[in-house]
């Protein structure tokens, strides 16, 4: 595997307790580098307290863990290839945005020329030049989270790590937010690694998502993989909607199973010979794999129900449609008829459909 | 605040409390300063009044003997210097001892840190007299510190401890902490955790980041803990009395014999206004830091 | 949140601050339970001190006065306190605001000795001037530890309204409720932790008050601490680490069932910071 392919961090069975509190059950996770992760959890999955054990900022109770190739095990913080973007940006009041930004280069003694020309390249980077001399309380939020991005930027760290970077920002910013954060680390190439609990922001921004439940990293994968293919229920119902179907009976053929539900429908899911799907497993159909029609369709999964609620939401309509067991089922339809002629409306009674590649087998 | 006109019930609230410190400070302080320009008398009191009017003569009898007396004999001048002096090393010491102190509890666990608080405080709660006079019974020739330093064999006979200027400044340090470290630990545990742990991060070893991000934000703590010693420490009296010399005459003491021994009111007095006008320079430059300290439920 | 780790030289500092704390009230506790004056021989548990003090009818007579004193003076306070502390929090803006605020400063900051003798010069003044021969007696003391002891409620009252949703007066007025039911429905239960510490602490205070007792109270109306002040000066008699030890259980005990009736916070104010919390 030559240099360019191997992880850059790698995490082995690592632990960690407060106390009585178990926080990280033996995590594992390569890194690739100059890729952005995300970690994606709840609150209490553990996903700060990993951010931290990377940082250094406390010491693992048992795993390892290697930044391009070197054990940090007793390399404390300060000494650390990695830096840390805090949630609140821990600007320090009482210095300006410049000194902000140097503090970093001065605890390290750069030489002088060598600070200022760092500080001009990484100003110009997050567009704030001519702001070095304002404090931090001059500063807007966006502005506050630049300063602090740069202060990281600018000391060339191997893993720049992120925590909840959005949260301090008002929505209608971070969408362009997130675009310059990835605009940014493909310019500089650091790989970055992030925290947060949305997972808007989480598909929008990586190359690739751990999803964190508890203590464990659940799935690992790039957002389309952890999307479309999730593999246990939790993945599939925190990542968006989704509707499961718990499986009764399975009937296995050659190119598809056949599921049928407690309440009677059967679904035509495709598998092959090693993704099998047993009783007590579920079967998994996002909304917008569902469409929504007046009359029947070829599709193998057909079935008749009434739409029960609909909601509008501009780009996209949601419908919740009672199938006639009785079976509540979601659908997103997209708008894209313009005059709203062939629009569906509550009452209605209609086909849902789904074709058996829609179906995803979720194990746990 | 929305700004809405003063009810009764506003008025009163702040008027009951205002008479009574108007009645029973300001009134004290204004006629303490008019004493102080009272001539003495042989009699009781031992003050000439300040009006006379006899044969139809009307006179002032007032004087500024008793400030130039302050002003020029060397008594008062020395205790001037030595009270100043003294309140200055006690506040120094308060932070030498204190700042650590206040600065462990408040990186201690939250859990534990109101414990460690009120631990601070309870001495300050028991009697400082029967404080003052433990440490007399620990530091002086046949106690235990010096039985102590005996045994191990650092000194040959008892050092004299007690009744010294050092004894005072022990006991006086002893006494004001818990004035220095509740101000101080107020306002440490309102530094953000984060800016730590960031500097850290940053790369900065942990005398770097004490001496660049935790002294810097805790100056104004620290000025304003000092001065919470100082200004009180000025006019100690009980403490130099205890466990002092005659060569650790201060303001309180010479206040104190002026009054009660030399019957000389006015002098008193003159000491007494002489001291707070000296005092008010530091409490102004206090002032802005003082709703932090009021709010810190000092 | 977690908090990084602690480093061992705090839990130096802490046990070594704590103990030169603490170190002269177990020195007095250890010694009245002492047969022998401290030095002079072995150290054999006796109560003798605590019946000496028994018997001491000088001693127990200053300090029923010291208790009555300080159970007169101390609502007194904190009334005056309560009402001043409420009143500075609750408006921001009246004419003699600073000039209040200096005053209340004053006896915290001033050196206990100047206000101690401002408070005779007043007392002595009153006399000269009408004639009144209170002017050593209980009233004055009671006067002068009130006084002493209203700021020291009012600061804590006022740091305890200072954090209060305003919006809870707000509501009441809303509903209709006049100034004085606000006061007394709202804002008075609010500050009342406030006021309860700070009375306790004007009656420690008035309890140990020695200078300006000494100036204000005649032969005939010594409380303990000057009694116990004037013993010192002579020298050290061991009933006094008796009264010492009594006093510090007295003191521990109140303060133990206050801290756990209230449970935190009356101490230290804690702003939230503005910053949305993490979770793990």
């Amino acid at each position: 595997m030559s240099i360019q392919e191997r992880p850059i961090l790698q995490i082995r069975n690592l632990s960690k307790s407060f106390g009585a509190t178990r926080v990280l059950s033996g995590i594992s996770l390569d890194i690739p580098r100059g890729s952005i992760v995300s970690l994606l959890g709840r609150s209490g999955s553990g996903k700060t307290t990993l951010l931290q054990l990377i940082a250094g900022l406390h010491d693992p109770d048992a795993g390892t863990l290697s930044i391009a190739g070197a054990d940090m095990a007793n390399v404390p913080a300060f000494e650390r290839p990695v830096n840390m973007m805090f949630q609140s940006y821990a600007l320090f009041p009482h210095l300006s945005v410049a000194d902000n930004i140097v503090y970093g280069l001065k605890a390290s003694r750069t030489p002088r020329a060598e600070r200022e020309r760092l500080l001009k390249w990484v100003l110009e980077l997050v567009r704030l030049e001519g702001l070095g001399a304002r404090r931090p309380d001059q500063l807007s939020g966006g502005q506050r989270q630049r300063v602090a991005l740069a202060r990281c930027l600018v000391l060339k760290p191997t893993v720049l790590l992120l925590d909840e970077p959005m949260a301090a920002l008002d929505r209608g910013l971070r969408a362009d937010v997130q675009k310059e954060l990835t605009g940014i680390q493909r310019k500089v190439g650091t790989t970055f690694v992030l925290v947060t609990h949305d997972q808007d922001e989480a598909m929008a921004m990586s190359d690739y998502i751990a999803v964190m439940d508890q203590g464990d990293i659940v799935q690992f994968g790039t957002p389309r993989e952890v999307y479309e293919f999730p593999r246990t229920r939790f993945v599939a119902s925190f990542l968006g909607t989704i509707n499961l179907f718990e499986c009764g009976r399975v009937e296995r053929f050659p190119s598809h199973c056949q599921v049928t539900t407690e309440d009677g429908l059967t679904i035509t899911a495709s598998c092959n010979a090693d993704s099998s799907i047993e009783p007590g497993h579920a079967v998994g159909v996002r909304p917008e794999k569902i469409s929504i029609a007046r009359g029947p369709s070829a599709s193998a999964n057909n079935f008749a129900g009434v739409i029960e609620r609909l909601s509008y939401c501009g780009n996209l309509s949601h419908a919740t449609v009672r199938l006639a067991g009785g079976r509540a089922v979601e659908a997103t339809v997209v708008n894209s008829d313009h005059t709203g002629a062939d629009a569906l409306a509550p009452g209605a009674a209609v086909y849902v459909a789904f074709p058996p590649e829609a179906a995803v087998a979720l194990r746990t | 605040m929305k700004a809405r006109s003063l009810t009764l019930v506003d008025r009163l609230t702040i008027a009951i409390p205002f008479a009574w410190l108007l009645a029973f400070l300001a009134l004290p302080l204004v006629s303490v300063a008019g004493l102080s320009i009272h001539e003495i008398a042989d009699s009781i009191p031992p003050i000439a009044p300040l009006f006379s009017h006899a044969h139809g003569h009307f006179a002032i009898h007032a004087s500024l003997r008793a400030f130039a007396l302050i002003g020029s004999d060397a008594l008062y001048l020395s205790a001037f210097w030595n009270g100043f002096v003294n309140a200055a090393l006690t506040a120094g010491g308060c932070i030498l001892v204190g700042f650590p102190l206040a600065y462990a509890i408040a990186r201690s666990p939250e859990k534990r840190r109101n414990l460690y608080v009120l631990l601070a405080v309870l001495p300050f709660w028991t009697s400082f007299l029967l404080r003052a006079y433990a440490w007399m019974g620990l530091i002086r020739d046949s106690g235990p510190i010096n039985a102590l330093l005996l045994a191990l064999g650092v000194i040959h006979h008892p050092i004299a401890i007690l009744y010294s200027p050092a004894a005072v400044l022990l006991v006086m340090v002893y006494s004001y902490l818990p004035f220095f470290v509740l101000p101080m630990y107020a306002v440490l545990e309102k530094l953000p955790l984060d800016l730590l742990a960031a500097a850290s991060d940053l790369g900065a070893r942990p005398a770097y980041v004490f001496r660049t991000v935790i002294l810097p934000l805790s100056l104004p703590g620290i000025v304003s803990g000092a001065i919470l010693v100082f200004v009180p420490a000025v006019g100690e009296y009980v403490i130099p009395e205890l466990v002092g010399n005659s060569n650790t005459m201060m303001i309180g003491g010479i206040l104190w014999e002026e009054f009660f021994q030399n019957r000389d009111w006015p002098l008193a007095a003159a000491i007494a206004i002489v001291t707070f006008g000296l005092l008010m320079a530091p409490a102004l430059l206090l002032r802005r830091s003082m709703g932090r300290l009021v709010g810190a439920g000092l | 949140m977690n908090h990084p780790r602690q480093r061992p030289w705090q839990s130096v500092t802490l046990v070594l601050g704590f103990a030169f704390l603490y170190i002269p009230i177990a020195w007095i506790v250890f010694f009245s339970f002492c047969g022998d004056p401290p030095g002079g021989g072995g150290i054999h548990f006796s109560l003798r001190w605590y019946e000496a003090l028994m018997a001491n009818d000088e001693l127990r007579e200053a300090a029923s006065r010291s208790l009555v004193l300080a159970l007169l003076s101390s609502p007194i306070a904190a009334v005056l306190g309560g009402l001043a502390g409420i009143g500075l929090a609750r408006l921001e803006r009246f004419p003699g605001r600073s000039l209040m605020i200096a005053l209340l400063a004053i006896p915290i900051f001033a050196p206990e000795i100047l206000i101690g003798f401002a408070f005779l010069m007043l007392f002595a003044s009153a006399e000269a001037l009408t004639g009144w021969s209170q002017g050593k007696g209980m009233l004055t003391l009671v006067i002068a530890h009130a006084t002493l002891g209203t700021p020291i409620v009012a600061s804590v009252v006022f740091a305890r309204v200072m954090g209060r949703d305003r919006s809870l007066e707000d509501a009441a007025r809303d509903l209709g409720a006049r100034p004085l039911r606000v006061l007394v429905t709202v804002t008075v239960p609010l500050a009342a932790p406030g006021i309860l510490s700070g009375w306790l602490l004007a009656l420690t205070l008035s309890f140990d008050d020695v200078v300006t007792s000494s100036f204000l109270a005649g032969p005939e109306n010594t409380t303990l601490p000057m009694a116990i002040f004037s013993g010192l000066r002579v020298g050290l008699d061991p009933q006094i680490n008796a009264v010492g030890t009594l006093m510090v259980v007295g003191v521990a005990a109140i303060a133990a069932v206050f801290h756990m009736a209230l449970r935190v916070g009356v101490w230290t104010r804690r702003v939230r910071g503005s910053f949305p919390g993490g979770g793990a």
